[in-house]
């Protein structure tokens, strides 16, 4: 049952390109792309957030920092002159997605060690204001085009394919954020997986059956942090941009709301969070540039009146809910 | 050496209360050592200076022959310490099973493993399963912990301790809120696990005191005032004068 709705919603996903086209709405398959790309962002955020109990208010920073590894080392491939004299660019996927997700989980080592010797509000806070520091870091970073940006002009090579066509990016996406969700499905089902699940629940208790909770946890914010950094060099190869506004609180904020909507802790709950919010940020924008009130009002609904978001919704219908 | 858990002169200071003074004491293999004093008489305090949640002052805590005083709680689990808490603090979210197979993997080790399976750890689940056979218990394996009696929850703490296979165990109160039949069973159980485990019992229930105790420690204002034999504590007019008080004979 459980494999039926997936490999209907897998059939759904692979039919995107064919069904928009067929009703006449291009537009939609670029929404369809985003959405994937944030699912992935999300994801990674509930990996922390719903499974094990760390609410981290700056997720953005390692979406911008993947973002910018792929624009900068776009930058370098295009004057062929290399990074810090040392580091060549590379306009490669194979090389750019990697090391995207490489220097993410760097900086989320980095922040993570300092982040997490405190909990409660002031891990919020603290996330919060890292992220802050490397938006400004950013804005104020004139080589890579300070609060512009940096325009890629041509997205990553990929085995000799077409990325300029929309369909073909959309299924490179879809092909990745497919491998993203199998190896997130192995982590959270692994070892480790048992025990973040029982950090949020109760430090003081594993620590009472000898599991230290700064190591894992701290393990844990790291592998985010990487599935921000990939979800950030899509987002960079699909616009073709990567900019400081991508690191922005704002879009940690985005990313919270996803996971929300979706439902905290569910394995697939981002994937419809970040499609709700973009598709009510997509129709409800065309609608009135007030459209943050009434999506204030739908998250109200949500938290309020749903037990887990949409994922609980589907749960309750399915009769597999409480 | 056969001291598994030693203090010495322990302190612990809140602003001008002194909390813990001066405390020595030992736990020795195959000794069940009971640890009894009036409602503020700092044994929960002593107790988490002794699994490592509160730094003392002053003085040292070893285990068996390693110096723990400045060792982390888990570190401590690792050289061997099992504890129960006193108001019950478990996986809510998560099964009985799942409560004590956490415990077991964290003895396996191999925790940061993030492309295995959990579930296709066999020995895990067997050892999982060893514990929850005959402990009454069994039957309410795949209920998560919150749905489950208060006294249902201390027999859980007990297992979950037991599931790390420690060397000792430190025991904050395991017949608090207990029914008469329910601490009847968990002495019970206690001196069964005694034979193997010593322990370090920190209890109001006087009939479970007596019944299990080889060696009891009387606290008051942080101090051990008397330590001996149940018989001893009870002749001890320094005991009757300070835990007593008006009562005229204990237990």
């Amino acid at each position: 049952m459980r494999l039926l709705v997936f490999a209907l919603g897998f059939g759904f996903l692979l039919a995107v390109p064919f069904l928009t086209q067929s009703i006449g709405q291009p537009a939609l398959l670029t929404l369809a792309s985003r959405i994937l790309i944030y699912a992935i962002a999300a994801a990674s955020l509930n990996f922390i957030l719903g499974y094990g109990g760390m609410v981290s208010f700056g997720h953005a920073a390692f979406f911008g920092i993947g973002a910018y590894t792929v624009g900068i080392l776009f930058a370098h491939h295009s004057s062929a002159e290399p990074l810090f004299g040392l580091i060549p660019g590379s306009n490669q996927m194979l090389i750019t997605l990697p090391a995207a997700v490489l220097v993410a989980g760097l900086f989320a080592g980095l922040i993570g060690a300092l982040s997490l010797r405190t909990g409660g509000v002031q891990f919020i806070m603290i996330t919060l204001a890292f992220a802050q520091m490397l938006f400004f870091f950013f804005v104020s970073l004139t080589p890579y085009g300070a609060e512009d940006g940096i325009i890629i002009r041509r997205t990553n090579e990929l085995f000799g394919l077409n990325m300029r066509d929309k369909t073909v990016l959309y299924y490179v996406i879809l092909a990745i954020a497919l491998v993203f969700f199998l190896a997130l499905w192995r982590v959270v089902n692994s070892s480790f997986g048992a025990v973040l699940k029982g950090m949020r629940q109760n430090e003081r208790r594993m620590a009472a059956i000898g599991f230290a909770p700064y190591r894992y946890k701290l393990f844990a914010f790291v592998l985010a942090g990487m599935g921000a950094g990939l979800a950030g060099a899509l987002m960079a190869n699909f616009l073709r941009f990567a900019s400081p506004d991508m690191m922005h609180w704002t879009k940690s904020g985005e990313l919270m709301i996803m996971v929300i909507l979706g439902g905290v802790g569910s394995f697939f709950g981002p994937i419809f969070g970040a499609a709700a919010f973009l598709i009510l940020e997509t129709f409800l924008a065309g609608w009135s540039e007030h459209w943050p009130l009434a999506l204030g009002l739908i998250l109200l609904v949500v938290v309020m009146g749903t037990k887990g978001g949409i994922s609980g919704l589907f749960d309750r219908f399915g009769g597999r809910g409480k | 050496m056969t001291d598994v858990l030693r203090v010495e002169g322990l302190v612990k200071r809140f602003g001008g209360l002194l909390a813990t003074d001066h405390v020595s004491l030992t736990l020795r293999a195959k000794e069940v050592h009971a640890l009894i004093g009036p409602n503020g008489a700092g044994k929960s305090t002593l107790i988490n200076q002794l699994c490592g949640e509160l730094a003392p002052d002053e003085g040292r805590v070893f285990i068996g022959p390693h110096d723990a005083t400045h060792l982390s709680v888990p570190a401590r689990v690792t050289l061997g310490l099992g504890r129960t808490f006193q108001v019950t603090s478990l996986l809510d979210d998560a099964t009985l099973r799942e409560n004590i197979a956490l415990a077991v993997q964290s003895r396996a080790g191999h925790s940061f493993r993030i492309w295995d399976r959990v579930l296709g750890r066999a020995s895990i689940w067997a050892d999982t399963q060893a514990l929850l056979q005959g402990s009454g218990l069994e039957d309410r394996a795949d209920l998560p912990a919150h749905d489950i009696s208060h006294g249902e929850r201390k027999q859980l703490e007990l297992l979950v301790a037991l599931a790390r296979k420690p060397k000792f165990l430190l025991l904050d109160e395991p017949m608090a809120g207990l029914g008469h039949v329910e601490s009847q069973e968990m002495i019970t159980r206690l001196q069964a696990i005694a034979q193997t485990t010593p322990m370090l019992l920190v209890e109001h229930d006087m009939d479970a005191v007596f019944a299990l105790a080889t060696r009891i420690s009387v606290l008051v204002y942080g101090q051990i005032i008397a330590s001996g034999s149940a018989d001893e504590i009870r002749a001890n007019p320094a005991v009757r004068e300070a835990y007593l008080g008006a009562e005229d004979e204990l237990c």
